[in-house]
């Protein structure tokens, strides 16, 4: 008769090669990290993806498995990122009205929003000595993960390192965004969700769509249109940013 | 509730065939998103299903970004190198880039019109 240590690796092996493990890995690092976050009255400080992050990475490094054996499960959970972009649409139709009535506002911020951004980055990551890669790879952090790799992709650079930069900035401006707004008097729904959208994509906006649906709505909008502004934008002033 | 779930899949499929058509700089899910609005606008409402289908996609988004998230595995030594002028130069870009935004948005939204105020935790 086998140790029962053995037979423990024995199941263990074979789990690992289907996508039922990691998937249901998945689903558990994040009821914790959205356990502890409704349990703290929604505090944005402990923002779920940063927890469910933090727990899979741990245990994929003790367990020491590969990141493409993990996404063989996952890559169910990160499917549906495609449908649920598509649903954005509904909130945005319940709030048409009140962005139709602002689209000067929406405008001006939007393009202010797309270039402070990338600008403020590069800069302060040139300025404090990181590479080249990283310089190039952080530019467009602020849009969502396959135009941002795209837009880095175009510039010569890893779109890899930009899909991680582009989840560090979501999970910083999911997490932080409401503190500094509080501190800065920034109150109105349809302000805070731009904001949110703006900066932080996805992440920002699923936090956005969490505490209003205002706030949702327009950040909804502004990833969307972020996204495009900056695949215009940035190319324009690449050369002067990064030289 | 199937339908519903077609109709959105249908949506995505129909923008990532337009974005490679077009060469446009949008992820396909974004042009399916312009789309299924378009239909919303076309038929001047919300139905209750689709309702129920997206609030339950939504409700959950952050979900959706934990696998990409676990990604940052992969290039840890590469961040490590540069920790200090990449932790500062994403905090300090990104909340500067949420307050010029939500300032220039709140200071430009039509006057007259009481703003929603928010809570302390929004």
């Amino acid at each position: 008769m086998a140790e029962p240590t053995e037979n423990l690796r024995d199941i263990w092996v074979y789990l690992s090669a289907t996508p039922l493990l990691h998937l249901t890995l998945t689903l558990i690092a994040y009821q914790i990290g959205d356990f502890a976050y409704q349990k703290f009255n929604r505090n944005p400080l402990l923002n779920p993806v940063m927890i469910a992050v933090a727990l899979l990475v741990t245990m994929l490094w003790a367990t020491n498995t590969d990141y493409t054996d993990f996404f063989e499960g996952a890559q169910f959970v990160h499917f549906l990122l495609g449908p649920a972009t598509v649903c954005l649409a509904v909130p945005l139709y319940r709030q048409f009205q009140k962005v139709r009535d602002n689209l000067l506002a929406i405008a001006v911020s939007l393009i202010s929003g797309s270039l402070f951004a990338a600008v403020s980055a590069v800069l302060i990551a040139r300025v404090l000595g990181a590479s080249q890669d990283l310089v190039v790879a952080i530019a467009p952090k602020s849009v969502t993960a396959p135009i941002a790799m795209g837009i880095t992709e175009q510039f010569g650079g890893l779109p890899s390192l930009t899909a991680v930069l582009v989840i560090l900035t979501g999970i910083i401006g999911a997490a932080l965004g409401p503190v500094v707004m509080n501190l800065f008097r920034i109150r109105d729904w349809a302000a805070r969700g731009f904001a949110m959208g703006t900066a932080s994509h996805g992440i920002g906006t699923a936090r956005a769509l969490q505490v209003d649906e205002t706030a949702g709505a327009f950040a909804g909008i502004a990833m969307g249109l972020n996204a495009i502004a900056t695949a215009i934008l940035l190319p324009l002033i690449w050369v002067w940013l990064v030289g | 509730m199937l339908k519903w779930i077609t109709i959105i899949f249908c949506c995505q499929l129909a923008g990532e065939t337009l974005v490679r058509l077009g060469a446009l700089p949008v992820p396909g899910p974004v042009a399916g998103m312009v789309l299924l609005f378009c239909g919303l606008a076309a038929i001047k409402s919300v139905p209750k299903e689709l309702g129920t289908v997206s609030s339950g996609l939504l409700s959950h988004l952050s979900l959706l970004f934990v696998p990409a998230g676990t990604g940052i595995i992969v290039h840890l030594p590469l961040l490590r190198d540069d920790a200090i002028p990449v932790s500062i130069a994403l905090v300090l870009s990104t909340l500067a880039t949420v307050v010029v935004t939500g300032w220039m948005m709140q200071l430009l939204m039509r006057r007259g019109e009481p703003p929603t105020e928010a809570g302390d935790n929004g």
